[in-house]
């Protein structure tokens, strides 16, 4: 059994318990927080699974979804706090218009 | 020396799942949101080198390194803005942490007065 | 609108001036050619390294329009100290990820949260959003609030608050940015 499969399983079983975080995470941030770490848990993934199968050329899918991952987090919690995307980061949080 | 090689990423890899697992377990058992954002910062520091580390020692093209370490890098650089970004959201829409007595920010921490 | 404003602070007379300006776009033309050629790894296409080419001068074109081009958004003046601090940050992030795994299995002998105040010692604003992002990467404490000089910091138990309230980590920052 190499290495990398082990690797994986211990990154799946992680994010099977951040997912279960984001199913009982009692407010919407701790939901955010559960899908950041489950996206930066499938960058280490894709990176290890394009290990395992001796295809190093998934780096550029990982560097990707790093990248996607980053920005969406951004993009979702300047939603939740101005309740639009439109403007830039200095306006007023939501309800206190 | 293959031998040294893999011995080493075994080590770096399997120190890389303890606190990939220690992650997944603190998310689920940790109290409040301010706790667990400190879970999750393990996640993107340490597990993340050991494993690319650990992959760095198996490649066998140093492009394969040099786009592992700009991964290492990246993730180095965004995580504690994406971090601080939840946070600060999460204080100023008015989340109160768990706090165990130790602490001397008292009559500022609501936010209410700082949501800029 | 933008790229008015950007001449006007470039522009001949401004702070800077032309020359630095000039100096920046060739720095990140340059960075730009490094990372394509790292990333891409096709070195014998022609049709292939001449779009590398194009796509990295129309950045640095969008970048200078963007006005992006400044001490933020392109550090040259960070003193090679700087890697010396990363090293140093990276032991931290090690001894507390330690801390953190130890707080994960045993909640009931180390949890101990707790959220202050201190002061920034930095007079720039990329020197505070380093030192605040530093606080972040390690973890165990995380930055809350980042508000003129003060940093609201939530520690999860006592040996990382006190690990940020010696100063240690805010005087290298401080050192290595050069200010203060």
């Amino acid at each position: 059994m190499s290495i990398f499969a082990v690797t994986a399983i211990a990154i799946l079983v992680s994010v099977a318990m951040a997912l279960g975080r984001a199913i009982l995470g009692p407010t919407a941030y701790d939901r955010i927080l559960s899908v950041n770490a489950i996206g930066t848990k499938t960058v280490l993934l894709i990176a290890v699974v394009g290990f395992l199968n001796g295809r190093p050329d998934f780096l550029d899918l990982a560097l990707v979804y790093a990248l996607m991952n980053f920005i969406g987090t951004l993009a979702v919690l300047k939603y939740f706090k101005f309740g639009t995307l439109r403007g830039g980061l200095s306006g007023t949080p939501k309800g206190e218009q | 020396m293959d031998l040294v090689l893999d011995i080493l990423t075994w080590a770096l890899m399997l120190g890389g799942c303890f606190f990939i697992l220690i992650t997944g377990f603190g998310l689920v058992r940790f109290p409040d949101l301010y706790t667990r954002i400190h879970a999750g910062g393990m996640a993107d520091t340490l597990a993340t080198f050991l494993i690319f580390g650990g992959l760095a020692l198996q490649a066998d093209d140093w492009l394969v390194v040099v786009k592992l370490m700009m991964i290492v890098a990246f993730l180095f650089f965004t995580s504690p803005t994406a971090t601080y970004a939840l946070a600060q959201a999460s204080f100023v829409a008015g989340l109160k942490p768990v706090v165990d007595g130790y602490t001397d920010a008292d009559e500022n921490t609501d936010g209410k007065e700082e949501g800029k | 609108m933008a790229y008015t404003d950007a001449k006007k602070r470039h522009g001949p007379g401004a702070p800077g001036g032309d020359k630095e300006l000039i100096l920046r776009t060739i720095s990140l033309i340059i960075v730009l050619v490094i990372a394509w050629l790292l990333l891409s790894g096709i070195y014998d296409n022609t049709l292939i390294l001449g779009f590398g080419a194009a796509s990295c001068l129309l950045v640095a074109l969008i970048a200078r329009r963007m006005d992006v081009l400044d001490k933020e958004g392109f550090p040259l003046h960070l003193s090679p100290q700087i890697f010396a601090y990363w090293f140093w940050l990276f032991a931290e992030i090690v001894k507390s990820n330690i801390d953190v795994a130890k707080c994960v299995l045993f909640p009931k002998q180390y949890l101990q949260p707790s959220m202050f105040k201190i002061k920034a010692t930095q007079t720039s604003d990329l020197g505070k959003v380093v030192y605040a992002n530093s606080i972040t990467l390690t973890p165990g404490t995380v930055t809350v609030d980042l508000h003129e000089d003060t940093v609201l910091v939530h520690a999860l138990t006592k040996e990382t608050a006190d690990g940020v309230k010696s100063g240690e980590m805010d005087e290298r920052v401080t050192k290595v940015m050069g200010e203060g």
